[in-house]
């Protein structure tokens, strides 16, 4: 058995957590550079706020009542996502954090002390008591019905949040298979359900339904996994630990157009040093280092412009200051002036997790004098909440960074933006 | 003896060796089988770490609790609440410190008593100050 478990609206949840003005008034979370609506409390789902909507068509709406948007603040994010899993691995032995809101978890054998539905109502109490975060739980004996199980949990409000499929009772599986359109199934794209529909199949339970050889044939074998995952047969298992990454990419639209070299080396230099402390994160070493720059394909007037440079070093590395020194030297080669850059970003390659390499007799480039320990104050000072250092080559100009007018505080990850108690 | 120990410049973690012996120089130590495991003020202030958040204390200061404006209040969100606690209340719409009383009527005593106790209908609750911590020196 598996169990999904999901934070119900996360980002304006956890808005919410540390303010409680904003109890039951409709908040809603912009995506990057404030564009669009990524996120919605339920209060705001009630005035009718779609997903997407641009910021700008939102503020001139009159809304009975205020909402409050925010930009999205993914320290205070991810620091209560962490605080959701470590509360959920309290109380399941197994738990893959599938991305920043849901968590499968293995929930096998539980029912021998417990009924499932119980253990998910637990499970539920457990993080809203610790986080103040309400969590969805779905459960089935696939990832893929868990899923299902999941979707119908927030569809249908008399399940309470906690629904479970259990091999024991089919009709009701079938029942709630028959109600889901296909394209809410877990790995059901909307290209896929289009092409489904014109083959009669628009319900979950029809594609369950459906010959897996055939599906094969018209699809591919994931979506075939699909159809023996709705059957129950578990094709798709818990992975606790996430592979090795083997690409790391540092890429951001900017705030305003950059039109200079200054800016574009700026922003280029600042997503290699993000991109140079994720690398050390993942405990790796990387040879290959790309950098893209493009122009908005929407500008009206102005010709598009899109170009990658990559670099290749002799020797692996993850010092901050290599990274920087080929990502310059590949800008430089794409740079074009003139356009108005709209995006840039970094790619870091082939990947090694020891800095071990054959050293070359004619090298230009040796391999730096304490270098791991320099890399390790760097990112220890980063980490530690009390302040940043960076490379010069960054600037200490702003005017291009994210444009982010609404953040909400770090309330969790610095010590100046701690929430606030008034003594009385 | 009186030995000061200088704590460190990370004030999340304080880890402080103990040895059981002395040791003598040129052998090898003695004590290495009697090494303890070193004390951690996280472990000593905060007892469910998922569910414990630092709020910072302001306004009038509670004397006679020794809580002053500026100070760390730990507070742990996984406790249950019980009569007497400090707790993290949501009054009109923001977080004030009480002193919580659940018999014989909920109440939600003030640190000063320039305010009115509170005898809330619905009792809304942040969390338990489970300890404070107050510096004599470097408020940062």
């Amino acid at each position: 058995m598996f169990a999904l478990a999901d934070v119900n609206a996360f980002y304006a949840s956890c808005e919410k957590v540390f303010r409680p003005d904003l109890r039951d008034k409709p908040v809603v979370v912009l995506s990057n550079n404030d564009g669009c609506v990524i996120a919605r409390s339920k209060e705001a789902k009630r005035l009718g706020i779609k997903m997407g909507v641009p910021w700008f068509q939102l503020k001139s709406v009159d809304f009975p009542e205020p909402v409050i948007a925010f930009s999205s603040n993914y320290a205070l994010y991810a620091s209560l996502s962490n605080r959701v899993m470590a509360h959920l691995e309290a109380l399941a032995p197994r738990v893959e954090q599938y991305s920043i809101d849901e968590m499968f978890l293995d929930v096998r054998g539980i029912d021998s002390c417990m009924d499932f539905e119980d253990f998910g109502r637990q499970l539920r109490e457990h993080v809203g008591n610790g986080t103040g975060l309400i969590i969805g739980v779905g459960m089935g004996p696939t990832k893929t019905l868990a899923k299902s199980a999941q979707w119908a949990s927030k569809e249908w409000p008399q399940f309470g949040g906690v629904l479970a499929l259990t091999p024991g009772n089919p009709r009701r599986t079938e029942k709630l298979l028959s109600l889901q359109p296909v394209e809410e199934v877990w790995g059901v794209g909307r290209r896929i359900s289009r092409k489904l529909a014109t083959m009669g199949i628009t319900t979950a339970l029809q594609l369950a339904r459906a010959n897996s050889v055939f599906i094969r044939k018209n699809f591919n074998v994931v979506l075939e996994r699909t159809v023996r995952e709705l059957n129950g047969e578990a094709c798709i298992s818990l992975e606790e630990s996430p592979p090795p990454k083997q690409q790391i990419v540092c890429s951001r639209s900017f705030g305003e157009r950059i039109t200079t070299y200054e800016a574009m080396r700026q922003a280029v230099c600042l997503y290699a040093e993000r991109g140079a402390e994720k690398l050390r994160g993942e405990h790796q070493y990387c040879r290959h280092i790309s950098v893209f720059i493009k122009t908005s394909p929407f500008a009206v007037n102005h010709p598009y412009y899109g170009n990658v440079g990559t670099e290749k070093l002799h020797t692996p590395t993850r010092d901050t200051r290599d990274i920087i020194d080929a990502a310059i030297r590949a800008l430089d080669r794409i740079w074009v002036p003139g356009h108005r850059y709209a995006k840039a970003g970094i790619m870091l390659n082939d990947f090694t997790p020891t800095g071990v390499s054959q050293l070359n007799l004619f090298d230009d480039v040796q391999p730096r004098a304490n270098s791991d320990k320099l890399m390790k104050v760097l990112d220890s000072i980063n980490h530690s909440g009390l302040g940043k250092v960076w490379f010069a080559g960054q600037g200490s100009n702003t005017e291009w960074q994210m444009k982010r007018e609404m953040l909400s505080p770090a309330y969790t990850t610095r010590w100046k933006e701690l929430p606030m108690a008034i003594l009385r | 003896m009186l030995r000061f120990i200088a704590p460190l410049s990370d004030p999340a973690l304080l880890t402080l060796p103990l040895f059981t012996e002395r040791c003598p120089a040129g052998f090898p130590s003695p004590a290495a089988d009697y090494t303890e495991d070193e004390l951690d003020l996280n472990a000593y202030c905060i007892r469910h770490p998922a569910s414990t958040y630092f709020v910072r204390a302001i306004g009038d200061s509670m004397q006679d609790m020794g809580l002053q404006s500026g100070d760390l209040m730990i507070v742990d969100k996984a406790e249950k609440p019980q009569q007497g606690d400090i707790v993290i209340a949501e009054t009109d719409g923001e977080f004030t410190v009480k002193r919580l009383q659940l018999k014989p009527r909920i109440a939600l005593i003030p640190m000063n008593a320039a305010y009115p106790t509170l005898y809330p209908d619905e009792l809304q609750i942040f969390g338990v100050v489970t300890a404070f911590i107050h510096k004599t020196r470097d408020k940062t």
